[in-house]
């Protein structure tokens, strides 16, 4: 039980990270539907976001600002440093989806389906042989 | 002396210069869209020529160090250049100089409507592609990672229809990959506090051993392993550089690759040590068996292709083996990473060439597939012989720059008593003459009926054929100079940075 408590439960933070992780790559592989393979790479990208964010927390630490009162009585506070990483992150994340999803879009418009199996089908003369381009 | 001062703030000159320069075409493409491409050519001519004084500086003076904003180093970001990635930089900036003059006319022909934003996002490549060489601190360099594949994936799908599935596997793949790197950043954080790539070469030697260290290395081995499409990972590769336009097929298995591929380089040998890959994680031997493997698997399946395209860039999954093989030899050997660096050069002159040469058939005749090029060798002689020249710079006849490379890399392995990869250096060699040929026998020997089309073909414009007639020639010019040893001292300061080649 105290191996159980020790390996689970005080570091529950990582084992959260890596069951989001996985559930999000089950959803990136697995899935045909290209807007789930979308939201499978948003988790998976999230769960590493939780992952850094849970690093920089200290416990019982308040917000890292440069304030005399926190100075004076010597407050422990949080390590900023992995947040503005995942500020930067966040960024690309977002760029990411949003290149996703445009991509999505004009395939809809040249195929009519977003699910990955019927787009090889349908664009599989494409390309192959004596493609047009 | 003022010279010099001067230079020590040309990397980060070399990032924001095409940064800005990407917002300026975006506007000044509002106003008047023909000013795109001179802007775009200007630029790049100006980072290309920064670079040479760049290299020039690392190698009379030494490294250059910019810190940004003026922070110290294990605190803000510092750019370093070193003769790694000055070497880099120049081979890059090359590269997106002349693609860029191609590009003028076949994105005037192939996307008519989308002009401004090609080359709004070409310059962001650009950017991302430097940043990657220049930085010295993972992190930025995994956010510029980032910029390069997003605006990769842009530029691939730029043409529709197949290019944005293709595309989207890409994002897909790259993505992960993306992810994996910075998992490896946090764990590296999570035990030395540090992001900066000296003062982590410094932290980590007492923690080799620890599993998080190890668990961070294997993280960026894997994430840059599908960036740089290294054997099992390289599924992404041939529709993302097949249906892209033909400059961005040559920018994309010229350098894109080969980037990551040194940003492979500096993971290993700079973040973690000589030591840490030698007997704490070694590594390299793998490497070399999975680039063995790639070499052979790369170049039958480029055999298989009726694409051109495509069985291109099955061929530069083939080369990226020859680039780790060099790698995996590097401990090995006196040569150290000689060999790798050499054909980081060597590939993307070849292949540009080759992606080039596809390109212009594209342009004149919607050209896509090998059977359809009977008597093009009569109707397009100068793009023609271009092809003709990479390809047999490719298989490797000397003095080309595709010999010196497999003649440094049997030296490798013979030096490594690896006497297998001697074979399968041979081997790919063999597969390569025979998937070349075939081409070159539609292009030169077969006629007979002239394929489906009315094949009314001339010269492409001039614009375009100087690029690739350009990249042909210096596949042999750059090969003697390789031969005559002009450029080694780079590659010695590389190997002595890392501490290669001393083993014997």
């Amino acid at each position: 039980m105290e191996w159980f408590i020790a390996k689970i439960f005080a570091k529950y933070n990582y084992w959260v990270f890596i069951i989001l992780m996985m559930i999000g790559f089950y959803g990136i592989v697995a899935k045909d539907n290209l807007i789930k393979k979308i939201i499978g790479l948003n988790i998976f990208q999230t769960a590493i976001f939780l992952f850094f964010i849970s690093l920089g927390a200290v416990k019982g630490g308040t917000a890292p600002i440069v304030d005399e009162e926190i100075i004076r009585k010597g407050y422990i506070y949080a390590n900023p440093l992995p947040h503005v990483l995942i500020l930067t992150a966040i960024v690309v994340s977002v760029a990411t989806t949003a290149v996703a999803l445009s991509l999505v879009i004009r395939m809809h418009q040249e195929y009519g389906t977003i699910e990955e199996s019927e787009i090889i089908e349908k664009s599989s003369d494409e390309g192959m042989t004596r493609a047009q381009g | 002396m003022i010279m010099s001062s001067v230079v020590e703030h040309f990397p980060v000159l070399v990032v924001v210069a095409s940064l800005l320069s990407a917002i300026t075409i975006f506007i000044a493409g509002w106003i008047n869209r023909k000013t795109a491409c001179y802007i775009s050519v200007a630029t790049v001519l100006g980072q290309f020529i920064a670079s040479l004084f760049i290299l020039n500086h690392v190698m009379t003076i030494g490294p250059i160090h910019y810190r940004l904003g003026g922070w110290s180093p294990p605190w803000g970001i510092e750019y370093v250049m070193d003769a790694l990635n000055a070497y880099v930089l120049v081979v890059l900036l090359f590269l997106g100089f002349v693609c860029v003059i191609y590009s003028k006319r076949n994105i005037e022909h192939e996307l008519p409507q989308k002009v401004v934003t090609f080359y709004t996002i070409y310059q962001l490549l650009i950017t991302g592609l430097c940043g990657i060489t220049v930085t010295g601190d993972i992190f930025n360099m995994y956010v510029f990672i980032e910029i390069t594949c997003l605006s990769a994936y842009a530029l691939i799908a730029s043409r529709g229809k197949i290019a944005l599935k293709a595309s989207f596997t890409y994002l897909v793949l790259g993505s992960i990959g993306a992810c994996f790197f910075l998992l490896g950043i946090g764990f590296l954080y999570s035990v030395t506090g540090s992001l900066n790539i000296h003062d982590l070469s410094l932290l980590l030697p007492p923690l080799y051993g620890n599993r998080v260290v190890l668990a961070a290395f294997v993280f960026f081995i894997v994430g840059l392993s599908i960036k740089m499409a290294l054997f099992p990972l390289h599924t992404w590769l041939p529709d993302a550089h097949a249906f892209a336009p033909s400059e961005i097929s040559a920018m994309l298995s010229g350098i894109i690759i080969e980037v990551s591929t040194y940003a492979f380089i500096r993971i290993t040998f700079s973040v973690f040590t000589l030591k840490f890959i030698t007997i704490y994680f070694p590594i390299m031997s793998i490497l070399s068996w999975l680039a063995a493997i790639a070499m052979i698997f790369g170049s039958v399946l480029a055999i298989a292709q009726y694409n051109f395209k495509r069985m291109l860039a099955y061929s530069s999954v083939a080369n990226m083996g020859y680039i780790m093989l060099g790698v995996g030899l590097s401990t090995s050997t006196s040569l150290g990473l000689t060999p790798a660096l050499m054909h980081i050069l060597n590939h993307a002159l070849m292949k540009a060439c080759m992606f080039l040469a596809a390109g212009a058939f594209i342009y004149k005749a919607d050209l896509w597939d090998i059977r359809d090029f009977q008597g093009l060798g009569r109707k397009m002689p100068y793009t023609c012989m271009a092809f003709l020249l990479a390809a047999l710079a490719m298989i490797g006849l000397p003095p080309s720059v595709g010999f010196v490379t497999k003649w440094y890399l049997i030296i490798a392995a013979l030096e490594a008593k690896q006497f297998i990869f001697v074979g399968v250096i041979f081997i790919s060699t063999l597969l390569m003459i025979f998937y070349f040929w075939r081409v070159i026998e539609y292009m030169y020997i077969r006629v007979g009926d002239e394929g489906k089309k009315d094949m009314r073909i001339d010269e492409i414009p001039r614009s375009m054929l100087i690029p690739v007639m350009v990249f042909a020639c210096l596949c042999f010019i750059i090969g003697i100079i390789w031969l005559i040893e002009i450029p080694l001292p780079i590659l010695d300061k590389v190997n002595l940075m890392f501490g290669l080649g001393k083993v014997s």
